[in-house]
């Protein structure tokens, strides 16, 4: 799979649902998430001709930039440095096997993880990645399509386990009790991605 | 929706543009970028940078001028700015003494203006932070990121504006800042939610009858919702709530009446009005008042109490002349 067929494919899914995302934020946040975002992706479809031939980590790290310049706020800043530490993590290969792919899905968690100080089960995006990251990792040898069903169970319920959580990092964290009962839009994006991901590598 | 705005993806754009062209002795725009300077540049001085999401107007850029910010960068509506705007502004105002962020506590600006400062660093720029969190809303906890940074900002702006014009280090800036952010508590409460330009909707709903407690500048949900009663009311309990925070005893302080963009200047007379007569019984001194639209949410109806405690240094900086937009002092 052509990763910028991939990046084109997330956009418009992102595109679809950036009023979803929206109405999730609007709930528990200020209401801008699926617009944001989805104006960052949109510049990546943009900028479509600026990515072919470039090596997997400079491709990373433009849309890392592209991200980080066009969404603006947190989840700018947040898919901007976990994209950048997947760049750093390829520097040098040239091919995207499993070992590589987990090496990148690490260094992707970790960034996000430094620049938000959040950990699992804060109710953000790292509730649906996290679980997807373990899975990938404990499943290495596994036939692909399964592989790939068995994550986009476990982004399902990464996000929806958010719903019942109280938020302690980010905007909602502001509604303490009054954030739980809804889901986050951090972790419904961080799914969204992923469920891309998956339908279009089987 | 009914607002007077074209295409909504160049809202933050031709507010820059209009905002420049009506007073362009003041201040300037970069390239095509979202970041006003002061015209009129002083060199050999701390720079002072801040910013945030538009919709908080005339916060920020309103308060870039003499004695008060040398740049405000500008996102898109609620949204903090990108880190590499962040960094340009910094770069553009950098005259080798450094330059110190004044940054809300909000995730976003504060993740956003980290980067940038690491960007700036990499650069040789001495770059220093002061982070606002007056509000006492949101309990400060292990729980939760911290009290959000709101309206008492511009007096930070203020003072440590007037502090860089009279040639305070970068480091001697941090700690006033430090103490300045210290002696300022601040509380809202809303009476109707803000229609959020991107989206068209309410960022909240509340009923007619319904007051929200403790928000922030958003148009995020606030703490709780109380029944609405009347001016006097909510003022006493806001007010009470404030000073307990502040832990004042007949001492000085200065007072700011924020209207978060949709409330008249009547109501926020009358608020002041309210504030100025329970601090006069309990002896506490009022060096400074002001009352007005300073750091707004959009449409929002409702206000914000700050008070901030002086010390001499603190009144003495507070009073000293600054000229900009939305403030000026002489």
């Amino acid at each position: 799979m052509d990763l910028i067929i991939l990046v084109d494919k997330i956009a418009d899914v992102i595109y679809e649902n950036k009023d979803y995302l929206s109405e999730l934020d609007r709930v528990i946040g200020d209401s801008d998430h699926g617009v944001n975002l989805s104006r960052g992706f949109q510049k990546i479809k943009e900028e479509k001709e600026s990515l072919k031939n470039l090596s997997y980590s400079d491709f990373f790290n433009k849309i890392a930039m592209i991200l980080i310049s066009n969404v603006g706020g947190a989840s700018g800043a947040i898919y901007g440095t976990g994209l950048m530490k997947v760049a750093q993590s390829l520097k040098g290969t040239n091919k995207l096997d499993r070992e590589n792919i987990i090496k990148a899905a690490d260094a992707m968690v970790e960034g996000i993880k430094m620049r938000g100080k959040a950990q699992c089960g804060e109710k953000t995006m790292l509730d649906t990645i996290v679980p997807v990251v373990e899975t990938l990792k404990e499943n290495k040898n596994e036939e692909l399509n399964e592989l790939l069903k068995k994550i986009q169970i476990i982004a399902k319920n990464g996000v929806d386990s958010t719903k019942d959580m109280k938020a302690t990092k980010g905007r909602a964290s502001y509604l303490g009790e009054r954030s739980i009962g809804h889901l986050d839009p951090g972790a419904m994006s961080s799914y969204l991605i992923i469920d891309t991901i998956c339908k279009n590598l089987k | 929706m009914k607002k007077l705005i074209n295409k909504k993806e160049d809202i933050v754009k031709e507010m820059i543009e209009g905002m420049v062209k009506a007073f362009p002795k003041n201040i300037e725009s970069i390239k095509d970028l979202p970041i006003i300077v002061r015209k009129e540049k002083k060199y050999g001085k701390v720079a002072l940078v801040s910013g945030g999401g538009s919709g908080h107007e005339p916060a920020h850029a309103g308060f870039v001028g003499y004695g008060m910010l040398d740049a405000a960068v500008a996102g898109e509506v609620f949204t903090s700015p990108s880190a590499d705007k962040v960094y340009e502004a910094i770069k553009a105002v950098d005259s080798g003494e450094g330059v110190l962020l004044i940054i809300k506590n909000y995730s976003g600006d504060v993740m956003n203006f980290e980067m940038a400062a690491e960007m700036a660093e990499i650069d040789g720029i001495k770059v220093g932070k002061v982070i606002v969190d007056d509000d006492i809303a949101v309990e400060n906890s292990t729980y939760t990121v911290g009290r959000r940074g709101i309206a008492g900002t511009i007096f930070v702006h203020k003072i440590l504006g007037a502090a860089a014009e009279q040639g305070y280090s970068l480091e001697n800036l941090e700690k006033l800042g430090k103490e300045v952010v210290n002696n300022i508590k601040t509380m809202g409460m809303s009476l109707k939610s803000c229609t959020v330009f991107t989206t068209g909707k309410n960022s909240f709903d509340l009923g007619d009858d319904e007051v929200e407690i403790g928000l922030g500048i958003h148009g995020e949900p606030g703490t709780h919702r109380e029944k609405f009663s009347n001016a006097n009311t909510h003022v006493e309990h806001i007010l009470a709530k404030v000073l307990e925070e502040s832990k004042i005893n007949k001492e000085k302080v200065a007072v700011l009446i924020n209207g978060l963009g949709e409330t008249t200047l009547i109501e926020l007379f009358i608020v002041n009005n309210r504030v100025a007569d329970i601090l006069k019984e309990k002896n506490i001194i009022v060096e400074t008042t002001l009352v007005g639209n300073y750091m707004t949410s959009l449409d929002m109806g409702g206000f914000s109490i700050t008070i901030l405690k002086l010390t001499d240094e603190i009144e003495k900086l507070l009073k000293s002349k600054s000229d900009t937009i939305a403030l000026k002092t002489f």
